[in-house]
């Protein structure tokens, strides 16, 4: 309940004129071959909000977070038209793909715990950026793992594998991987799925701290993770983008479509 | 009533032998003998090899002057000498060349058709490297014989092209395709999701592949490279045919050379059967038999170690 005023507050003090946009979606499609993943979508995220996307299976969600950081690039039958523009530049317009994904960090389903080690893991990133002095990387490590909740338990095996720690530990190992690189914009791609419910919670909290430094969006099945975490919430249902509102109105019943209310309800899906 | 019927069916049911069972049995059965004969196939192959060569190696072979004289003058009549120091070093210039040559290109085919070739031209790689495979040794060793004898001795202007360098190259170009499928195998069998992971990082294909993708698969990798080695190693007609024949301290690659398998293959029909020379030959095939199963038993501890770590 605390948490939810706080929210109130927070949005209420910024105020919906001065919100800044962080990423804006101008008719966005995305097609794989023939078949449309996602249908001619608009909508804006505003800097330092938690956007939640919910929707059942297969309604375009993880397509949505693709085109972002243009790995549909990396995948020939994926094509993306529209407009998406990050810090007010359109994404194609960064001929350094690597770089504008560099900006964004991104955390999968399933947790990656790349086969090395768990300090390698959490400074692949800095060291692909050229950084090798010891005490940059070392601060990197302790910071990072703090902030995803995960340092009090690996900070004596930092040398150990970081594919052997279990499920839970190996997603906020993800989680501080994707921080490494200072992320202007945090994706979360159903990271509860193979985590329990602990974890998820302690997750959750960490997100909600990270909020005040960056911009984050969780796509989520879980509608209630949704509730508790995102300040506005997107519901997309079979590649079509159906609206986006304040999460507190959406859970209140006071939505503009009445798919969102009967899925959020638990009516079908 | 029926239910009772049921019951007393399904219990006769569990202790009665019917069809689906014995031909399960049956099979297994089968595929135990196939899988054990592989087992006594190869045991019979060894025991075999060290029965010929054991009374040699017991008896008369000087363990100094079998390793360390490079004198093979098994026909001599008045002193025959049987030092294997130039087929060892025969057998490791031209494998040791072979690979220099083979693996950069192998790894570098593997990445390719991995993680750049798509669709059909990955398709049409494939075959194509594996159709490699299928060409006979005596083909690659009249290749040697034929082409690239007289090209060795125009572009270099050497007397004779039937060398280390010759036989290396028949050598590289007949380990490739095994090395380029294995390696190609291992980098197939790392998960996507780290590819996914090292580009979301921002890493570019590269980066990715350098830093993610062949640590992930280094073991396979190295297995793969081995079992390149064990073919330089073991090949035989193609490398008598190559490499000149000639006994020889190799001390560059455009000297003539006769290797450990070549040597067997050439003189063991013309040798009276329990003969010294018979025996020695024996107790190279044995010296070859070690070394080929420590190369493919580390192959396959580090194929293990993969699946461990």
């Amino acid at each position: 309940m605390v948490s939810q005023a706080a929210r109130a507050g927070d949005s209420a003090k910024k105020g919906a004129a001065n919100r800044k946009v962080k990423l804006s979606v101008r008719n966005l499609t995305i097609r794989y071959g023939d078949v449309v993943a996602l249908n001619n979508a608009n909508l804006d995220i505003y800097e330092n909000e938690v956007m939640g996307v919910i929707g059942p299976a297969n309604s375009g969600k993880t397509s949505f977070l693709n085109a972002i950081n243009r790995m549909s690039d990396m995948r020939s039958n994926m094509t993306v038209e529209g407009e998406i523009t990050f810090n007010g530049v359109n994404i194609r317009d960064w001929r350094n793909v690597y770089a504008l994904r560099s900006r964004i960090g991104v955390v999968f389903p399933l947790p990656v715990g790349l086969p090395m080690t768990i300090y390698d893991n959490v400074t692949l990133s800095p060291r692909l950026r050229g950084i090798t002095d010891k005490r940059v990387l070392d601060e990197t490590v302790e910071r990072c793992l703090t902030r995803a909740a995960l340092w009090d338990e690996v900070k004596d095996r930092l040398n150990h594998l970081g594919s052997m720690l279990s499920g839970g530990q190996q997603q906020r190992l993800t989680i501080a991987r994707a921080l490494s690189q200072d992320p202007d914009l945090l994706m979360l791609d159903e990271f509860s799925i193979a985590v329990d419910p602990v974890t998820t919670m302690r997750i959750e909290d960490v997100l909600k701290e990270l909020k005040s430094q960056m911009t984050i969006i969780l796509v989520t099945n879980l509608v209630q993770q949704a509730n508790r975490l995102a300040d506005r919430t997107s519901f997309f249902l079979n590649g079509e983008h159906v609206e986006t509102g304040e999460t507190e109105a959406l859970f209140e019943g006071r939505t503009q479509d009445q798919r969102t209310r009967d899925y959020i309800e638990g009516r079908f899906g | 009533m029926s239910d009772i019927t049921a019951a007393t069916t399904a219990e006769a049911a569990g202790d009665r032998l019917d069809k689906n069972w014995m031909i399960d049995k049956g099979l297994q059965a089968l595929m135990f003998i196939c899988g054990f004969s592989a087992i006594i196939f190869v045991l019979g192959i060894f025991i075999f090899v060290f029965k010929e060569g054991a009374e040699f190696v017991a008896h008369k072979m000087d363990f100094a002057e079998f390793f360390f004289s490079p004198k093979w003058r098994p026909t001599s009549l008045s002193n025959p000498t049987y030092g294997i120091l130039a087929l060892i070093a025969g057998t490791a210039a031209i494998t040791a060349l072979s690979m220099a040559i083979c693996l950069p290109f192998s790894l570098g085919a593997a990445v390719f058709i991995g993680e750049f070739a798509k669709g059909k031209t990955r398709e049409y790689l494939k075959i194509l490297i594996e159709l490699l495979a299928a060409i006979p040794s005596v083909v690659w060793g009249f290749i040697g014989l034929a082409i690239m004898n007289p090209f060795i001795i125009k572009t270099f202007d050497v007397p004779i092209g039937l060398n280390v360098l010759n036989s290396s190259l028949i050598l590289a170009l007949m380990a490739a395709p095994i090395v380029t499928s294995l390696a190609e195998d291992a980098l197939k069998a790392v998960p996507d999701a780290y590819r996914e992971a090292a580009e979301a990082l921002g890493a570019t294909r590269w980066q990715m592949i350098y830093k993610v993708i062949i640590p992930a698969a280094k073991n396979g990798l190295l297995s793969a490279a081995l079992l390149g080695v064990g073919r330089a190693f073991g090949e035989t007609m193609a490398v008598l045919m190559a490499s000149g024949h000639s006994i020889n301290m190799p001390t560059s690659m455009f000297d003539s050379v006769r290797a450990l398998t070549a040597t067997i293959a050439a003189e063991l029909g013309e040798t009276p059967v329990g003969s010294d020379h018979y025996q020695a030959l024996f107790a190279i095939g044995i010296f070859l038999f070690i070394i080929t199963f420590v190369i493919n038993l580390a192959a396959d501890l580090i194929v293990r170690g993969v699946r461990k770590g």
